[in-house]
């Protein structure tokens, strides 16, 4: 047994791309079949026509595309995108100071580590239960506004954009701080010393240092951020009613109520290319950019 | 001596019983100095001892304690200035370079911070980077990651220089490149600083480096200022026996004064023996004296030959170690301390040293030739 298992890791050691492969190989099938797959029976199904009682049938017809693109469909898709840009923008706003102050506080880095991904201890769906609590009319916010004094009647909150945005930058936002936090963890401060030195003042040395050394903490941030955002069904449900319904909840109703999966993934396809072209796009930008410095 | 003779300007750096405290612990002691402007001045000593809390201070990164005295740079007390404020420039010790910015890039960074008008911006960095010698063309659009230890370093230097600081500061700069590269750096450094006539703060624990580049050297230890001086005086009159240890190598002998002289005084060695030094102020009979003695003062000769103006310690020989340009014979006295002799290599080959493991000899050494060492 022992001689095997020697044999074999000698093989290996001389190998390297059996090794690799050796390493990739249970991600990549686990990946293969929970995602490549099922993203590929999605793509299918939007080409297909629909089954009576849900499910689709063989066929090909374009007609659940043609039905997406649709004013109706079309502005469930804006306000998805605006609420998910809004939503990646004031992570950045918030995240990036915490992720700063946290970098640099010494021994209080693991402590306040902690408490960012403290809520994780909790369902999602608990918290999100728990917005509704404080942010409902009769709410503990409106109510301690009410004993203050400083509303008369109280201020409508729960089902509006402004508890969707709230719901979800609440959610998301520890996504951007870690790797913002990472990559700023890393940042020398001799850089910063040696700026300084060279007569940069504190907003020229984050512009000039801090913030190019910590864009891929950022960009992987929004990316974290932006795109489970973009798919998001549970926080517009519950926090904004039927009036803010996103993309997520039109494909969730046409799996489930509505019964027309077809058009559930067209929609589906549809953001996931949309995506797809975006990050392309923004890579291809950023590898012009790097090329220009040289 | 102050600087160079007949240069009365005001000194480029002064620091003027300067104290920092971390806390409980004391980086720096009541240090004072000052530094004329064009000299190559070392802050030596081992880690630790408060040469890298200094110059932060001079750089401005950290401030003297509150009452803890005053830093002067071409005359002007800086104490709660900016580091960008101040007429100097900085290399450090990994170099710093900045990741994300291009060779020139780097170099143009300082001078973008001072508004720099763009064509000139593009004719300071070139002729920066020539005077470092790394070719504009080869090597202003690379990355500082696509360049070797020793390209980083003249980058870093390049950068420092091309803003014509009237003081530059470098800490450790040559600590991170191998042995023959350094030396030649060494000598680089040393000729920038008296082509270019900028004042060099030089950082480092390195005796020899601060010998061969300083003008001056500022020996720390523990704090403090323990010796300052030009390299011949800290090497051959070492005021402690931290600064006889500290730089390059030396025998230490004890023991007390038996009878003042004419010319010499005459001490009984502790551990056995006998030895004489130069009559010295405030030493009188019974006063307990240490002298250091560098190897290459020291001569082994047979028990019986030893010549009779010298002084000498009878021991056996330890050992016999081949240094290349020196021969060290290892002496074990009685008291069993060993004294290394430095002897030149003529050759082992065509004329070995008639010296082996086990014989008895003697280290003698003129009298003159020691340094008597002051308390610590």
């Amino acid at each position: 047994m022992s001689t095997r298992r020697r044999r074999l890791l000698g093989w290996l050691e001389r190998h390297p791309e059996a090794q690799a492969w050796a390493l990739l190989g249970p991600g990549t099938i686990w990946m293969v079949v929970s995602f490549v797959i099922p993203v590929l029976i999605m793509c299918a199904y939007s080409l297909m026509p629909r089954g009576t009682y849900g499910g689709v049938e063989v066929g090909f017809t374009l007609e659940a595309y043609q039905r997406f693109f649709n004013p109706v469909y079309l502005i469930i898709l804006e306000r998805t995108f605006v609420a998910a840009l809004l939503c990646t923008a004031l992570c950045v706003l918030l995240g990036y100071p915490v992720a700063y102050v946290i970098a640099r506080s010494g021994r209080w880095k693991n402590v306040l580590l902690f408490l960012v991904v403290l809520p994780f201890w909790t369902s999602f769906l608990v918290r999100t239960f728990a917005l509704i609590f404080l942010m409902r009319d009769t709410g503990l916010i409106n109510s301690w506004l009410l004993k203050l004094g400083l509303v008369r009647e109280p201020i409508t909150m729960l089902y509006t954009s402004f508890a969707v945005l709230t719901g979800l930058v609440y959610g998301f936002l520890p996504f951007m701080i870690l790797p913002i936090y990472a990559s700023l963890e890393k940042l020398d401060p001799a850089l910063l010393e040696a700026a300084e030195i060279l007569g940069a003042k504190p907003a020229a040395r984050f512009r000039r240092i801090t913030l190019p050394l910590s864009r891929p903490g950022l960009v992987a941030g929004c990316l974290l951020v932006f795109i489970p955002a973009l798919g998001s069904f549970l926080t517009s449900d519950l926090l904004g009613g039927a009036k803010e319904l996103l993309i997520g909840n039109l494909v969730q109703n046409q799996f489930t109520t509505a019964r027309n999966w077809p058009f559930g993934s067209a929609a589906s396809t549809v953001v996931m290319v949309l995506v797809l072209g975006a990050v392309l796009i923004y890579l291809r930008v950023r590898d012009r950019e790097t090329v220009g410095v040289i | 001596m102050e600087g160079a003779p007949g240069v009365q300007a005001t000194p480029a750096v002064e620091v003027v019983r300067v104290s920092k405290s971390f806390g409980a612990t004391v980086a720096v002691r009541d240090v004072s100095f000052a530094v004329m402007p064009g000299e190559f001045f070392s802050l030596l000593g081992p880690s630790g001892c408060g040469k890298t809390t200094l110059l932060r201070m001079l750089a401005g990164f950290e401030e003297p304690n509150a009452d803890g005295g005053e830093v002067r740079l071409l005359g002007q007390v800086v104490n709660e200035r900016r580091p960008y404020e101040r007429p100097l420039a900085m290399v450090f010790q990994n170099y710093a370079l900045f990741p994300h910015l291009s060779v020139e890039r780097n170099v143009a960074f300082g001078l973008e911070q001072r508004k720099t008008p763009k064509a000139e911006i593009t004719e300071r960095v070139r002729s920066a980077l020539a005077l470092v010698r790394l070719a504009p063309e080869t090597f202003a659009r690379r990355m500082p990651a696509q360049l070797s230890g020793g390209q980083r370093q003249r980058v870093a230097l390049a950068r420092a220089l091309v803003l014509n600081p009237s003081i530059l500061l470098l800490d450790e700069p040559l600590g991170a490149i191998d042995l023959k590269l350094r030396k030649e750096m060494q000598l680089e450094l040393k000729s920038l600083n008296k082509e270019l006539r900028t004042t060099f703060i030089y950082v480092t624990h390195d005796q020899e480096e601060a010998l061969t580049m300083s003008d001056r050297i500022a020996v720390m230890e523990n704090a403090k200022v323990a010796q300052l001086g030009t390299p011949a005086e800290v090497y051959e009159n070492p005021r402690t026996a931290f600064v006889a240890k500290f730089i390059g190598e030396s025998n230490f002998f004890d023991g007390r004064v038996r009878a003042r002289g004419e010319e010499w005084i005459e001490v009984d060695r502790s551990g056995g023996g006998r030895f004489r030094i130069p009559r010295q102020n405030g030493l009188g009979p019974g006063h307990s004296v240490r002298i250091a003695v560098r190897p290459e003062w020291l001569d082994i000769c047979p028990v019986d030959a030893v010549p009779s103006d010298e002084n000498a310690l009878g021991g056996t020989v330890r050992d016999v170690v081949y240094l290349g340009e020196t021969m060290h014979v290892l002496v074990g006295l009685p008291d069993d301390l060993v004294v290394a002799v430095a002897l030149r290599n003529e050759g082992q080959l065509i004329k070995p040293l008639p010296w082996k493991k086990g014989d008895a000899a003697a280290v003698a050494w003129k009298p003159e030739d020691c340094q008597v060492l002051e308390e610590e």
